[in-house]
Parts: structure tokens; sequence; C-alpha cells
């Protein structure tokens, strides 16, 4: 008898998971971890576990493996936190796990990405339980209207790690993976304080996020949280503007979800206008002030 | 301190692969092969904490076949000691691969083994966490630096709203970020110096049981080809157009 057990790092992951859960076909049960979750997506149970701070990834792991018996499959959407605690957990049980699914063709056959995206594999998972990491975006919103049991349960923290300094830059913008719109800047913004004005002006005058290439991380211009790309954030917003960002294969491997991407980029060779919706030869620095003035009177 | 680093063979992570016209894997026909990137980051890794004392031996290893001796023979060249290779034809699936050499730790006892989050063909990022479950040792993955401190480390890692840094104790596994460090050029001495250190060939010590399986690969479904626009007042109207603004 195949069960499903969400695991929910954020609480809102318990909707977006619920849409993966019931394209799998599966009953399914939700693990909430800090907040509270909502409790109408068709998960049979939600428990939740009121965490006021995660315990690092060896502690989580083994709290989740005191509960997870009975679960043929254990899903988190994709993040580097559930990469880094549920594979320990899949090591745990000794289980099969699939990283980044982004299709079901049933409850074990799954497609992922590989080799930065530019392939897709379809893996058959040849034992259960298997421990799966998922994209969002690619699976169908959930059906609501059942109302699900919602008890507590508890976690104690048993972490061998000892988390000494922690340093999080949030900020008041939307996250990135969950953001309508995301603009994202390459090293052509120079610095930190170009980039913020220029980029950060036109995100927040579009209510959006900011993203950015690994040459712009790397280059000490934004932190690395904002790295877009397979080795970074996988973002599906219906709008991507990528400005100054020539387009490679890594960077494409994170955006090619959304719905509409604009490329604004002085060299007209550049990859990215292979794929851009709307691409824009020109200066960056030319380019966004303009928009933002004819973008002006924009609601959001 | 001694350290063990995993390596794996990976195909050119800059060359653009093709799936084989009938599905069955990837056309690496043409193609280099390399040291997976992360994996040579944390090969760059133990050999400047030997630099700065903190570490004695460290052996790399790889799981494959005999062409991996490429790679090792690469990692000697880095600087490591000595090299393993499990010379096998199996096809091994992240689960098989943290069982071999949790059993390869067991008979070793290195203080730390880094490797790299993930490899850039298969692109799964379990291998490190799985073998630090399977042997009960702290992890911390996606490391950013790596300190040690007082007989533990201190490692700074990547996480997905900025950075933290964990203290753990030895033994322990860490995975490797792209911006830990920046893998040395590979002067000629250091090739030459290579083909004399040891290396050692043997088999597996489990037989991998697959857990899952490719059935095939494809190419990704394209997107529309890409569309210029002549100035800012077209893409404005192009983009109320597809109503995102």
């Amino acid at each position: 008898m195949s069960k499903l057990l969400l695991v929910a790092f954020e609480p809102y992951e318990a909707v977006q998971g619920a849409g993966f859960a019931q394209s799998l076909g599966v009953p399914f049960d939700v693990l909430n971890l800090t907040g509270t979750a909502q409790s109408d997506a068709g998960a049979g149970k939600v428990s939740n576990a009121n965490l006021a701070e995660l315990p690092s990834a060896d502690g989580l792991a083994t709290s989740l493996r005191a509960i997870v018996d009975g679960y043929s499959h254990i899903a988190a959407i994709s993040s580097m936190q559930s990469k880094d605690v549920m594979a320990r957990l899949a090591g745990l049980l000794d289980a099969a796990m699939v990283t980044d699914v982004i299709e079901a063709e049933s409850s074990t056959i799954f497609k992922r990405p590989i080799v930065a995206g530019t392939v897709i594999a379809t893996v058959e998972v040849l034992t259960l339980p298997v421990v799966l990491t998922f994209r969002p975006s690619g699976f169908p919103k959930p059906k609501f209207g059942v109302a699900s049991v919602v008890e507590s349960v508890t976690f104690n923290d048993q972490s061998m790690a000892r988390r000494v300094s922690v340093t999080a830059r949030g900020g008041t913008r939307p996250d990135l993976t969950q953001a309508r719109v995301v603009v994202s800047g390459g090293r052509p913004l120079k610095d930190a304080e170009t980039f913020e004005r220029v980029i950060g002006g036109l995100a927040d005058q579009l209510g959006g996020a900011v993203g950015a290439t690994r040459a712009a991380v790397d280059s000490g211009i934004v932190p690395n949280e904002l790295q877009v790309g397979q080795t970074g954030k996988i973002v599906a917003p219906d709008l991507y503007i990528a400005a100054g960002i020539s387009g490679s294969t890594q960077h494409m491997a994170g955006i090619k979800d959304s719905k509409v991407i604009v490329a604004i980029n002085k060299d007209p060779d550049a990859p990215i206008f292979e794929t851009a919706d709307f691409g824009l030869v020109a200066d960056l620095f030319d380019a966004i002030p303009e928009l933002r003035a004819k973008l002006g009177g924009v609601e959001n | 301190m001694t350290i063990l680093v995993p390596v794996k063979r990976v195909v050119d992570p800059y060359a653009k692969v093709r799936p084989l016209p009938d599905g069955s894997g990837i056309d690496t026909g043409g193609l280099k092969f390399e040291i997976n990137p992360f994996d040579e980051i944390a090969v760059e890794e133990a050999v400047r904490l030997r630099e700065k004392g903190a570490a004695t031996v460290i052996t790399v290893v790889s799981i494959g076949a005999a062409q991996v001796e490429e790679q090792l023979r690469k990692s000697l060249a880095m600087g490591a000691d000595k090299a393993i290779l499990v010379e096998s034809d199996a096809v091994w699936d992240s689960p098989a691969i943290a069982a071999e050499l949790a059993a390869l730790a067991q008979e070793l006892k290195p203080d730390l083994i880094i490797m790299g989050k993930q490899a850039t063909d298969d692109d799964n990022n379990q291998a490190g966490q799985m073998l630090a479950a399977k042997l009960g040792w702290p992890q911390a993955t996606f490391a950013s630096k790596v300190e040690p401190v007082d007989g533990k480390l201190h490692v700074t890692r990547e996480t997905d709203f900025g950075e933290e840094t964990l203290e753990i104790s030895l033994p322990a596994v860490v995975t490797t970020d792209l911006r830990l460090n920046e893998p040395r050029y590979i002067a000629l001495p250091g090739i030459i110096r290579a083909r004399t250190k040891p290396l050692e060939k043997r088999p597996a010590s489990i037989s991998p049981i697959p857990k899952t399986r490719t059935l095939r690969v494809e190419s990704p479904p394209a997107r529309g080809a890409g569309k210029k626009v002549a100035n800012v007042d077209e893409l404005v109207a192009g983009l109320k157009d597809r109503g995102v603004v």
C-alpha cells in the first residue's frame, strides 16, 4: 500500500507539495516543520512540528527516520536544505532516492534533469521506500476541500553538528523561488551598489525578487543565495528579466520554466537571445531606466 | 588528520552533451573526461589543509573502469599521496557508492572525507549525505570555507537564505560547493611525481544492487525560438500583451 509523507520545510510547501502528491495518485500526509500549514489540500493528516529553528541535517534526519516507517514515498520540494536532509534520511533508510523530479509518469517512474539540465532522464525506482525531492513548477495546483486531521509532533534536537553562526540576508523582497517576477543581473553590473540600484530598483517596481548569475556571485557583486541556475536556485516566475546575462547552459537550466523570458544585452550574439521571448539588444544602463519610466504606472 | 577524497570521472562539464539517438544514454563520443569539478575542489581543499599543517595523508579513491586511473593520477598530481581504484564495470547508483565508500572508510579510518556536493553528469547530490548517514558521522554539505579549530572543523556552508557555520567533530563528511577554492594549475613536476605515487587496484567489497535505473534519456522540450524586439516600446507592448506586467 503506497503512502507518501510530504516534508514541508516552509509552511507554503505543504500546498505546493500537495499538487505533486496528488499527481502521483498516492494518499499523503504532511509533516510541517515550521509554522502552521494549510490543512485543506487533500492530506490525510497534517502534523506540525512547530520548530522555532531547524536542527542541522544530521539531527533532523534522525528525527525524520523515527517517524517515516509505513511510508512508501518520502518527498520534499528541492532546495539546498532539503537535499542536505533528505539524502541523509535516504542513507539512514538505505532507500532509493530521486533528486529534482520534474514529472511523474507513475508513482515509481520519474523524469529529472541531468548534466546541468541539457538532458532529461527517466528513472525507475526499483525498491521502496523511495526518497524524492521535486521541483514544484511542473506539477498542477492541488485540489482543495478535504479537511485534514491536524496534530502536533515533538522533535528533539539530536544534532551532532553545532551551529556556530547564521547569516540570513532575507530583506523585504519576495523569495526567489516563489516570486511572480524575477529580475536578474550579471557581471556587467560591476558592483553591489550599481546592482542594487539598477536590478533591485526594477525588481521593486515590479514587486519582484532579485537574482544573479554565478559570475556575478563569484565576483562578489551579490551574495551566493541569489545565484540562479543549475547549481543555484531554480526559478519559474511568470516574468524573468535577464540583464547583462549571456545565458550559459548552467544559468538557462535554472530559468527555462519561466513563462516569459526577457533578455537585455548589448551583445547581439549572446546565447540567451536564442531562448528569450523578448530579446532587446541594448546597453542595460540605458534600457532599464527607459523601461522603468515606460512601465511607470504598472500595478502589481 | 588523514583525509579520504572520493573522485568521479565525468564527461567534460563544459561540453555540450546530447542523448544517443536510441535514448539509452548520453553520447560521449569524441568528448573528454575530467574529474568532477566539485571533486577537484575537494582534492584541492585536502591539499591546502595539508599545506596548513592540518592534514597528513591524503588518499583519493574512485570506483569504475580502468580509465578512471587518469583522474586518480591527476588527483595525485595535485598533491594527493596515494590512490585506490575500485575496479568495476557495474552500474553504481548513489546508495551503492555510499555503501562501498562506507566499507572503505571503516577499513582506512580517515578523520575526514571530503567530496563534491554532486557530480556534474547525474546531478544527484546524494552520495556524501548517504555516506555520512551510513557511517553515523556528522556532515557539512555545500562548504564554502573549512577551518580546523581545536581538533574540530568549522565549516561555513551555503544555504538557501545566506550562509551558516557549523562546528563538527571528526570523523566527518564534508561536501564542497563552487566557492570553496579554485583548484591549482598542475605543473609538470607534479605530473611526473604522480607517476610514481602508489595506486592500488582492488575489486569492490560489495555487489552493487541498484535501487533505481535509468530507462531512457532525451533532450528537454525546446522553448519556442527566441525573438528580438527593436526597442523598449516594443518590449513594453509585448509584456502587456502577454499579461505579465
